[in-house]
């Protein structure tokens, strides 16, 4: 029977970005990462190269917000109320970077100081080895003095900053450019969008090596479907040779843990392991569309998508 | 084979116009053809010859498979996509829990399988079928199968390596039509000849895919038509590998011995992992040795999502819902449309607040707010017959109704058309717990 494997031929391919910086490199980082890289559609690597493997960063928050999922808090236990000891924790866990979110300086919030959260940011960079994504509040005027402090206090570690919006990119994009750091463009669930942020960048003068792309990614059974269609037609674009969506996709989980579903008690079987199989079911269906890194809450998640990536990725079944 | 266009078809055809096939001329109907929207077999009058020359052409690219009783049966195959986006995957992929025909609680799985039934914004999720696997002994083969078609009563699988431990338990509940498991290289013949003659779907397995090819063409050759394909349990990247080979062999190239819907097996890796792949990525059966809710439930909402039809949303049932606990005549009262995710974003958002709150959800065919707006679906005289329609002036004591920020241009025809006092809330819903307070204090 003659039989041949179908490929499709492609002349795009995703940038490879290197996240964190060790010594050598003007960093302290112990370890860094690097994504993309691939030239085929997730893990075909049949039809090109299947790239780097995908990374797998936890979740950090400065402060923890009243409906952070009792699940995680569980598995973290007191560590989680000290974001430098929870950063160790995830490390010790496996997590191969730290994304750290300032959300205590939100002025409409807890409003806690800029110093104190990038004091935070020191104490987190002090404790553990790994590459760090940091965010700031979502409070654009803060955001702005802010990501400039952090910018200045991370210099030289190849941070991955996030994120720039249409509304409010070039005061991250100066954080960026000012010590060598990296940037995410932040679009709401959009192809034209996510274009339309790198262009933005690029033109303000972002090298386009410096961009990574945040399509949103909506939590299963919440809009989940038009999260994994847009990054699927980012990924056919870009191995089609748009340059501008060739930039590495990031997919934060935690918004799985906002689903309905999750807080349902016990109607819907053990609620602990739902809460779990809800993010990773996120994760799974974000990596077969082409996201290169994830940010994960839960430890057990962490380890479910170890697995995947290790077994997805190819030769990589030991 | 490739596709063939209309004028290759038609060249085929008898040229007569008669119609028989609902079409009006022959042109029409090889212009259906060619875009797969019909079949050969409306043609009456078609030569043995053109239809040799067309069956292939003309044939989905992946057959459409049936199992189960008649009137309950379940369907799989018939996909033309490779991408949702494309246009859409068209036949949800069947959940099934193995029993073993010696498990000491056979009759209780089997008693459960029906439970799982969930009611998720207004579609019903299920365990669509369940399998029986021989452990050995034909007797209790036959027994067990017998046993779960009747307690379960689902659309099932039948489990076993060779034809002799099958036949007893195939040849009882044929009329159930169950889907045979499995013929290897080994058994091939006589599966497919029991398949054949009961006239049943069969599984043919084979780890490696150009075994796969050659013995689906063989068992083909034996006379059954319908088929699953089924490369065994393998670890998630070999999954996601072999299952778009087989899709792309079928779509793109019509390679026939692959036009055939994938089972695929959990057994080697996370279960929860293997079926979230198989539900994105293109299996029409994914097996599962256990069934615990906490796994199963949010599968059957990623193949919810997955199998959504992208030009229609996910729309909710337009009312009034409660939010963050049970409200009273005083509770605020908000608008929005029955998008499914405007719905879920702005019900989290009235959550953070904490305030019990009712939302009515106006039917706006899918869209979001300014979409909707913009297109007309969401309008004053439509928003005030509906509040009437429900009879809100008994249950809202205020008569006053929060809308979007983004649609502010409504709120003095709404206060017209309905005569309740419009308060125009914030631009985005995330502005919603601060409003709330403010409104509330």
């Amino acid at each position: 029977m003659v039989f041949e494997i179908p490929k499709e031929k492609w002349s795009g391919s995703i940038r490879e970005i290197t996240l964190g910086a060790t010594k050598e490199e003007g960093g302290t980082r112990t370890s860094k990462v690097i994504i993309g890289g691939s030239s085929a559609l997730p893990y075909l690597n049949f039809e090109g190269s299947a790239g780097r493997k995908a990374a797998l960063f936890m979740d950090v928050l400065d402060t923890l917000p009243v409906d952070f999922p009792s699940v995680v808090k569980e598995e973290f236990g007191d560590a989680i109320n000290d974001p430098v000891s929870w950063a160790k924790k995830c490390v010790e866990f496996g997590a191969e970077g730290i994304c750290l979110k300032l959300v205590s300086t939100n002025p409409e919030g807890e409003g806690v100081g800029n110093e104190d959260a990038v004091n935070t940011l020191k104490g987190v960079l002090g404790a553990v080895g790994v590459p760090l994504i940091v965010y700031g509040s979502g409070h654009f005027d803060n955001d702005t003095k802010l990501m400039e402090m952090v910018s200045e206090a991370g210099k030289g570690e190849r941070l991955l900053l996030g994120s720039a919006e249409e509304d409010w990119y070039k005061s991250i994009a100066v954080a960026s450019m000012a010590n060598g750091h990296r940037v995410i463009g932040f679009s709401n669930i959009d192809i034209n969008l996510a274009k339309q942020i790198v262009i933005l960048l690029k033109d303000f003068g972002i090298d386009l090596n410096n961009i990574v792309m945040d399509p949103l990614q909506a939590a299963l059974g919440v809009g989940l479907e038009y999260s994994y269609s847009i990054i699927e037609r980012i990924r056919l674009a870009a191995l089609m040779g748009d340059n501008l969506l060739q930039a590495p996709i990031i997919c934060d989980l935690s918004l799985a843990w906002g689903a309905p579903d999750v807080n349902e008690g016990d109607r819907l079987g053990d609620p602990v392991k739902r809460g779990i199989e809800w993010e990773a079911d996120t994760g799974m269906s974000a990596l077969v569309a082409g996201a290169e890194l994830l940010v994960v809450r839960s430890p057990s998640v962490l380890r479910k998508m170890k697995q995947a990536v290790d077994e997805l990725y190819p030769g990589g079944d030991e | 084979m490739m596709a063939l266009n209309a004028m290759q078809i038609f060249m085929q055809l008898p040229k007569t116009n008669c119609g028989k096939c609902g079409f009006p001329t022959c042109l029409a109907f090889a212009m259906q053809l060619a875009n797969q929207k019909t079949s050969l077999d409306s043609c009456p009058d078609i030569s043995d010859a053109g239809r040799g020359a067309l069956e292939g052409a003309a044939a989905p690219p992946i057959k459409k498979v049936k199992f189960g009783p008649a009137g309950a049966e379940v369907e799989i195959g018939d996909e033309t996509e490779m991408f949702r986006h494309d246009k859409k995957f068209f036949h949800p992929t069947l959940l099934c829990q193995v029993i073993s025909d010696d498990d000491g609680d056979l009759e209780g799985k089997a008693s459960k399988a029906k439970d799982y039934e969930f009611d998720r914004i207004g579609q019903v999720m299920n365990l669509d079928t369940v399998a029986v696997r021989a452990s050995g002994d034909v007797g209790k083969f036959k027994e067990s199968a017998e046993k779960v078609n009747s307690l379960a009563g689902k659309p099932m699988i039948l489990m076993a390596d060779d034809a002799g431990t099958i036949e007893g338990a195939a040849r009882s509940l044929a009329s159930a039509r169950p889907l045979l498991y499995r013929a290897t290289q080994d058994n091939w013949e006589a599966m497919a000849g029991l398949a054949a003659e009961l006239k049943l779907p069969l599984v043919v397995y084979c780890e490696d895919l150009n075994g796969l090819a050659e013995l689906s063409d063989k068992v083909k050759g034996k006379g059954v038509g319908d088929i699953v394909l089924d490369f065994g349990p393998t670890k998630l990247g070999d999954a996601l590998r072999n299952l778009t080979i087989l899709r792309r062999s079928a779509i793109k190239k019509k390679f026939r011995p692959f036009g055939f819907p994938v089972l695929l097996e959990t057994s080697a890796t996370d279960p929860g992992l293997m079926g979230a792949l198989g539900v994105a990525k293109y299996a029409s059966i994914v097996l599962f040795e256990s069934v615990p809710v906490s796994t199963i439930y949010p599968i059957m909402t990623l193949r919810q999502n997955i199998y959504t039809d992208p030009q229609k949303p996910l729309q909710m049932e337009a009312k009034v819902y409660d939010i963050s606990g049970p409200t009273n005549e005083n509770s605020p009262l908000m608008l929005t449309t029955n998008f499914s995710l405007t719905y879920f974003i702005v019900r989290g958002d009235i959550e953070k607040s904490k305030i019990p709150s009712k939302l009515l959800v106006v039917d706006t065919e899918g869209l979001s707010v300014m979409t909707a707006f913009a297109a007309e679906k969401l309008t004053a005289e439509g928003v005030a017959a509906f509040i009437k329609k429900l009879g809100l002036e008994e249950s809202v004591a205020q008569k006053s109704i929060i809308i979007p920020g983004q649609i502010a241009r409504m709120s003095g025809s709404l206060e017209e058309e309905s005569g309740w006092k419009v308060i125009v809330g914030p631009r985005d819903s995330s502005g919603l717990p601060k409003f709330l307070k403010t409104q509330t204090s």
